[in-house]
């Protein structure tokens, strides 16, 4: 008859075997899956880490309307929206190869050490598979170099830095919007139709990824078309009173101030210029200009009088006529009462792009989605054609220079698009000097 | 030359809140010996009572036209405030005024707030070290923050000036120099007057009236005022509400130059407590001119030329001050002699 006995060396054994397992890493456990946060439910996880707080803020509520507008979409609910214009078809109103969208959210406020760490939160928590958004540079930066090395994909949401996707790019990470240099090579021509080659051009910028970049691309562009540039003062981000900035310009000798700031940085520092006389000021025998090279509604909306007239350029605008344009602006005023600004557009577009990868990959593992989005071409998201290109994860398409309507017709009818500026004419190469100095790598699935 | 009177104009909008809120903690701390850390909070609530008032002044009837539609097909919301729907041009008028309007909302809602806070709270750490009062008054800094947070959010909130004041004084033409190159935002000038006149009057009140002449023995000898029959702790509570109605002021005037969000407050709470060291524990003269005095200072370190020479003095120049003026002089410019001396 056997019995089982228990001996001293079989319970030492057993109990070292038992240790080993409870005291195993995390990782070890996850090498059961595939890939990190394999879906193995009927659901899959997306995690929107979007600035609830901070100088972004105002845009980061509207990324996460947009975010919870394709959720809506891609599980089948509401009027469809942008899937019924989408060139790709891939998507059918039933989910992600058959599972539910379910989400997380994160706050970043707009800070990129709480942005890393509500994105960790929900890769190691809440089994996010993706992770997007974020409205701001510096964020986009630190969550994308988090995401690579967790294995996870980072739709970039609002980030204009050219390093996003140059010195600082992943290959777990894709940016839709576009970037500085695009703003540089869109605006400089209405510039100079307007404002002429002889022009002294003095830059407040936003001291962190964003600005330093924005200045260089600006600076470079202008002075391009023959414009030289006086000065370029750094602020810090989120500073409130700008007024101990904007009083130098008055005696620099420059006619125009570019601000380089962007949320209710820009909407601070372009009030109080105009509180300061800037735009009544005659200089040089010319009058003093402003110019706010990245632009957005909302903060058109926050800055009111104070934007008529000024040139910027954006990336998509509420008032666009194409199929997709309106039927996105349909879907989202229906559901919200207003119309959707830039960062919501971008933000809907990153999350159908995803859920359209994962789709036609026939997998959520991150390499699969990295060689769906390699190269893409798609059009129906309201930029018109559009390429992934696979060199730098970069989104090509048209960039649109706006300008503060003189005469509004309605509170959210603030800027008017002067130019519709192609692709080609912002198209850079991938090695250009302002995106030089990183390496893509390979995609992490975290296997 | 113009930049020199600009960075002095720079400085005043600045200058004048350091003044009052420093004015009104150093006259708590001469006369309760309290040192009150919620006084940067007191600031931030009189800011949201100026948002308050917008708010309800700006209350909307919505009512959808029969023909006009929006771009997503929904009938366009035609909204008219109740202020204009029952009072027509004065309700216009109202809500363009309000900041200033605030004032009669936040003067007895401060006052009030004031006199409930130390009686409920503050009275019972008179006799505590200052370090169990600061923490307190800390903690309840922290509490009204997070109150406000919860209520109105975390974002700064814009409050516009009255339209007749967005425009800008030419200060440069007025004393003929070259027009257009020592220029001043209007409402931050009247922001200053406004400031020298609340200082002003709180000067004169203890200067002329019984009341004042009253808090001042009892600043000097809180005993021998007690024994001469006169209800001191009655006065002092009074004054307690007083100082938090002049940081209210100071918070409601601010609102169109800084948009209050719930952090306000302490911002302005440790560069105004260094002030008052600067000036003097207990001496409000010394508070008021060190106020103007470091406000000033730190516009012209935020020069671009000074900046190149030393980056960031602009964000540390307060506090060198202060490190000079508690090493050589550890009472402050006009304090008395043996407070905060050994």
């Amino acid at each position: 008859m056997n019995r089982f006995t228990v001996n001293r060396r079989t319970l030492l054994k057993s109990s070292v075997a038992m240790s080993a397992g409870l005291a195993a890493p995390a990782f070890f456990i996850r090498g059961a899956n595939a890939y990190t946060n394999e879906p193995k439910g009927g659901t899959v996880t997306l995690g929107f880490n979007v600035p609830q707080s901070g100088a972004y803020a105002d845009e980061g509520a509207d990324e996460l309307r947009a975010y919870q507008l394709a959720v809506e979409h891609l599980n089948g609910e509401g009027d469809g929206g942008l899937l019924n214009t989408f060139s790709s078809k891939a998507l059918k109103g039933n989910g992600v190869l058959g599972k539910k969208v379910a989400y997380v959210t994160g706050d970043t406020q707009t800070k990129s050490d709480a942005a890393r760490a509500s994105a960790k939160r929900m890769i190691e928590k809440d089994g996010a598979v993706m992770v997007t958004g974020g409205s701001s540079s510096g964020v986009a930066v630190a969550v994308q170099s988090l995401c690579q090395d967790m294995g996870v994909i980072f739709m970039a949401g609002l980030t204009h830095s050219n390093d996003t996707t140059g010195k600082d790019k992943r290959a777990n990470g894709f940016r839709h919007f576009f970037n500085a240099y695009m703003s540089g090579a869109a605006l400089a021509p209405v510039l100079k139709a307007n404002y002429g080659t002889d022009r002294k051009a003095y830059h407040l910028t936003a001291d962190y990824t964003w600005g330093w970049t924005q200045e260089e691309s600006i600076a470079a562009s202008t002075e391009a078309i023959g414009w030289t540039t006086v000065k370029k003062v750094r602020t810090p981000l989120g500073a409130g009173d700008f007024s101990q900035y904007i009083t130098p310009v008055l005696n620099s000798g420059a006619d125009v101030l570019i601000l380089n700031h962007y949320g209710r940085d820009m909407v601070n520092s372009l009030t109080q210029a105009v509180q300061f006389g800037l735009r009544d000021k005659m200089v040089n025998g010319k009058k003093f200009e402003v110019v706010v090279p990245l632009y957005s509604r909302l903060m058109a909306q926050g800055a009111g009088e104070a934007v008529k007239g000024i040139f910027g350029s954006t990336n998509w605008h509420w008032t666009l006529q194409d199929e997709a344009s309106k039927a996105f602006v349909k879907s989202f005023g229906q559901k919200y009462g207003f119309p959707p600004s830039q960062a919501a557009q971008t933000c809907y577009a990153q999350a159908l792009l995803y859920a359209d990868a994962a789709e036609r990959a026939g997998t959520f593992d991150p390499c699969g989605i990295v060689k769906a989005l390699e190269g893409f071409e798609f059009d129906g998201l309201g930029n018109g054609p559009t390429l992934y290109r696979a060199e730098d994860h970069q989104c090509f398409k048209k960039v649109l220079v706006v300008k503060g309507k003189e005469n509004p017709e309605s509170k959210f009818d603030l800027l008017e698009v002067v130019d519709e500026v192609p692709a080609e004419q912002v198209m850079y190469a991938p090695d250009h000097p302002m995106f030089a100095g990183g390496e893509l790598g390979t995609c992490n699935s975290g296997a | 030359m113009d930049a020199i009177l600009l960075q002095i104009l720079n400085g005043l909008d600045k200058s004048s809140a350091y003044a009052m809120i420093a004015l009104g903690l150093t006259l708590i701390f001469g006369t309760l010996g309290v040192v009150n850390f919620a006084h940067g909070a007191l600031f931030m609530l009189g800011a949201f009572c100026a948002v308050t008032v917008h708010r309800l002044l700006s209350l909307d009837i919505v009512t959808l036209s029969a023909t006009e539609k929006t771009a997503w097909g929904t009938p366009m919301e035609i909204r008219t405030p109740y202020a204009e729907a029952w009072f027509g041009d004065f309700g216009t008028w109202l809500i363009d005024w309000s900041v200033p309007v605030s004032i009669l909302v936040a003067i007895p809602f401060m006052l009030l707030f004031g006199v409930l806070m130390e009686r409920g709270l503050i009275r019972h750490f008179y006799k505590r070290p200052h370090a169990e009062q600061i923490l307190v008054t800390f903690g309840l800094a922290i509490v009204l923050q997070e109150i406000i947070k919860s209520w109105f959010g975390a974002n700064p909130i814009p409050q516009p000036a009255p339209e007749a004041l967005r425009g800008m004084i030419d200060f440069g033409a007025a004393i003929g120099l070259e027009a257009g190159n020592v220029v001043y935002p209007a409402w931050r000038f009247i922001y200053f007057l406004f400031a020298m006149g609340v200082i002003g009057i709180v000067f004169a009140f203890l200067r002329y009236t019984t009341f004042g002449m009253v808090v001042r023995a009892g600043m000097a000898d809180r005993e021998t005022v007690g024994l001469l029959g006169i209800n001191i702790d009655r006065r002092f509570t009074i004054t307690f509400g007083a100082a938090a109605a002049i940081a209210g002021l100071a918070g409601v005037m601010y609102t169109p130059i800084l948009s209050p969000d719930y952090h306000l407050g302490m911002d302005f709470l440790v560069l105004s407590f260094v002030v008052v060291v600067v000036g003097g524990m207990g001496s409000l003269p010394g508070a008021v001119a060190a106020g103007f005095l470091l406000g000033i200072l730190q516009s012209f370190a935020s020069m671009n030329e000074v900046k190149s020479l030393l980056p960031g003095i602009d964000q540390i120049i307060i506090y060198l001050v202060a490190v000079v003026i508690l090493l050589t002089r550890p009472r402050g410019l006009m304090g008395r002699k043996g407070v905060m001396e050994t």
